[in-house]
């Protein structure tokens, strides 16, 4: 059955082809339409009115945990909670176990994901078995279908085995994304300062990933090549990375909802969802981290959609997992940035769609004519609480819960088929 | 103690959810079991029949017996539980622990744990008054309450002192204490030692960071040093205990630097020529005996306190 679907009165933002105007919007067998084309009988109409019209949202960091821990999400879970989300495409970090070091696990990613309720691009380990010592094949990872290579989780200690991941990765047009973290200085599990003290925790300190930073800028720079920074959450960071882009160096950035919206104060009471690396930063880091996205600094928002039972939850801070669930929170997250004043409606489409899609070269991030309906229909305005009993994500480990959010996707469409709508009758 | 009181804790946690009224409070008790150890039948019956379950995750000979004195002094039945962290397999035992001891029906858990929070964990779990004997690097409030129990003793008041902590602040739960209950009690902090082993925002926190012994010292009512402790140093803290004795060690010269009445503390157990000189640990000045003493008046008073409460 043809995919015809006719968004009737939405305000359509693509920043992509320079347009942001009120409308309609025409899908034909799962693609998106010229405007002025006629409107065929079988279209079926999605009314979006007071709703915002946008590519489909890309999250560029994410972990499904599958292959080998099901028990806390796998790729249709993890796709059914991007969907909810408002997210078309999720780009899958190789720490799985096996680590996606070949293009047999990323071939296996792809052909689970065909299950999936949002498209899956997985990226390969940087180094074999992501082990730091010598590099993963990325001829064979990139004709399986990897976009980028990391060894996120864990950082790349040795300096030259990094040089020559920009190099070769170069080879094969495959961005290279760096956990940025200096092993040697965080041996913490939150950040270092004034309730780290007070908490008797250890703590990180934020040079501990800008020195990674600094070093992942410099052999970008000595190497001409391109790299991409993980989850930046400190002030250093920023700073370095501005200051990089304006002397011409090629690198990218992304930030998550957590380092924008939270510090360090909410692991107050050892609350073990708010324990992630990096970890949380002081008021002062959140706040150069949202200027680095109004300013362009950052380019992309990401989750690290990290999820965790219990197991690893419902313990001890010192001896607590890392990372939170972030799929279902992200946009209304960000949609608090543009109420905030901080950054437009078309600046959230860039840094959610438009952004990761240029950064790995991944179809999508626009809403022009022949591209496939990859749309995600947001209501700024809806506000709900988001609550245990409502998590899409096989986990609950989220420091968001009980909040009361405003905006989300309404309704989400890959390729014309519907994933996700929760739009009310 | 003021009429129409109520010391409103059903768990004690650390000194930072306690109020200078509180603190008072639990000193003004203290005092009033003190005067039980004296007598010749050193026992009350007010815990009969009350379960307390001492459950240290960490050697400590001194704390469990102070607490389990105290408990025997107020007639409760004690039981002792030592479990292992490091079979930890991610903190499952902590949990199973506590589940397996809900099924004894405890009133009170007393918990000594190697991981900060590890308390406030455990009241999600039991339900039963918890005490905190030392958490990780985090507080140690019993500690404290002993320490301010002896100053009060020797100095008659808490406000207006000046009190000096010398050395491991970072990974002192003795010294955060403290510093929390020194403060609010109208008394000024002044901590100094090696750089590495200061932590930042300890101004936050109340105290004074000096940048010499000296500075720390000077005029001071009460000198405490700390424990260097040999089990954290597999981060380059310091190059050898000899220079730490050398450039932070407390001798009698230093504490000639104090108030001539100054009283030198240690929460034990004293690394003797190393953090402080042994003339002086054992010197007129010295009071750490009597912090001994008074470490089963205050767990007394802390146990008849929470039990109140439940
Ligand atoms: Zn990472």
């Amino acid at each position: 059955m043809a995919d015809n679907w006719l968004i009737k009165n939405g305000r359509i933002i693509d920043p992509k082809n320079g347009i942001d105007r009120q409308g309609d919007l025409l899908v034909l067998e799962g693609r998106i339409a010229a405007e002025q084309t006629p409107v065929p009988a079988s279209a079926r109409v999605i009314e979006a009115s007071g709703c915002w019209v946008v590519p489909g949202l890309i999250d560029m960091h994410v972990h499904l945990r599958e292959p080998g821990e099901e028990y806390k999400e796998d790729i249709v879970s993890g796709t059914r909670a991007a969907a909810a989300g408002g997210f078309t495409a999720v780009v899958c970090m190789p720490n799985t176990r096996p680590v996606n070091d070949c293009a047999a696990v990323t071939a296996m990613i792809l052909e689970r994901a065909r299950q999936g309720s949002a498209r899956v691009y997985p990226v390969g380990a940087i180094s074999s078995g992501s082990r730091g010592r010598k590099l993963a094949e990325y001829g064979e990872l990139k004709e399986a279908g990897a976009v980028g290579v990391s060894d996120d989780g864990l950082p790349v200690r040795d300096s030259q085995l990094m040089r020559r991941a920009l190099e070769y990765a170069g080879d094969f047009g495959l961005a290279v994304i760096s956990h940025s973290e200096d092993p040697s200085l965080s041996t913490g599990v939150m950040n270092e300062g004034e309730v780290a003290t007070r908490l008797g925790l250890k703590g990180i300190p934020a040079a501990a990933e800008a020195i990674m930073v600094y070093r992942e800028i410099a052999l970008a720079e000595q190497t001409g090549q391109r790299v991409h920074i993980a989850h930046v959450s400190t002030a250093m960071s920023v700073e370095l990375i501005r200051a990089a882009r304006a002397r011409g160096v090629r690198v990218s950035a992304e930030t998550t909802p957590h380092y924008f919206t939270l510090t360090d104060e909410a692991v107050e009471g050892y609350n073990t969802n708010a324990k992630m690396n990096p970890p949380l930063r002081s008021a002062r880091d959140r706040e150069a981290i949202r200027e680095a996205l109004a300013d362009g600094t950052l380019d992309a928002i990401a989750t690290d959609h990290a999820p965790h039972s219990s197991l690893e939850k419902e313990v001890e801070f010192d001896l607590a997992a890392n990372g939170i669930i972030g799929l279902e929170t992200s946009l209304p997250l960000s949609l608090a940035l543009v109420r905030d004043g901080l950054i437009d409606a078309r600046r959230l489409v860039e840094l959610m769609s438009t952004g990761p899609a240029a950064i790995l070269g991944l179809p999508g991030g626009s809403l022009g004519a022949g591209e496939a309906a990859d749309i995600t229909v947001i209501d700024p305005d809806q506000t709900f609480t988001y609550t245990e009993d409502q998590v899409v994500s096989k986990s609950r480990n989220s420091p968001f819960l009980g909040w009361r959010l405003q905006g989300r996707a309404v309704l989400t469409m890959v390729g014309g088929r519907v994933t996700h709508d929760c739009r009310q009758a | 103690m003021a009429t129409g009181y109520f010391f409103p804790h059903r768990h004690i946690l650390g000194m930072d959810h306690l109020s200078a009224e509180d603190i008072g409070h639990i000193l003004t008790i203290a005092e009033s079991f003190k005067e039980i150890s004296a007598r010749p039948i050193k026992k009350v019956p007010t815990l009969r029949g009350n379960t307390i379950i001492n459950l240290f995750f960490e050697p400590s000979t001194r704390t469990r017996l102070s607490f389990e004195v105290a408990a025997k002094r107020m007639s409760a039945d004690t039981f002792n539980i030592s479990a292992s962290t490091s079979s930890a397999t991610k903190g499952e035992t902590l949990i199973d622990t506590a589940r397996n001891i809900t099924a004894m029906r405890p009133d009170i858990i007393i918990i000594r744990h190697s991981h900060s929070g590890a308390p406030h964990m455990l009241t999600r779990y039991v339900d039963a008054a918890i005490i905190n004997a030392g958490d990780g690097t985090h507080e140690h409030p019993s500690q404290a309450l002993l320490d301010l129990m002896t100053v009060r003793e020797h100095r008659g008041r808490l406000d207006g002192l000046k009190i000096a902590i010398i050395g491991d602040i970072m990974h002192s739960r003795v010294a955060h204490s403290n510093i929390i209950g020194f403060t609010r009690m109208g008394s000024s902090v002044h901590v100094f030692g090696p750089a590495t082993l200061l932590p930042p925002g300890l101004e936050r926190l109340g105290a004074t960071v000096c940048s010499s012994l000296g500075e720390a010292v000077r005029d001071a009512d009460v000198v405490m040093t700390l424990r260097i402790q040999k089990e954290r140093q597999n981060d380059p803290l310091l190059p050898s205990f000899r220079e730490y004795a050398r450039e932070y060690g407390v001798t009698r010269d230093v504490v000639a630097l104090a108030r001539p009445d100054a009283l030198v503390m240690h929460p034990g157990p004293v690394n003797r020529g190393i953090e402080l000189m042994p003339d002086v640990a054992d010197g007129p000045q010295s009071v750490i005996l009597d912090q001994v003493t008074n470490g089963v008046a205050v767990r007394m008073a802390l146990l008849y306190l929470v039990m109140g409460n439940s």
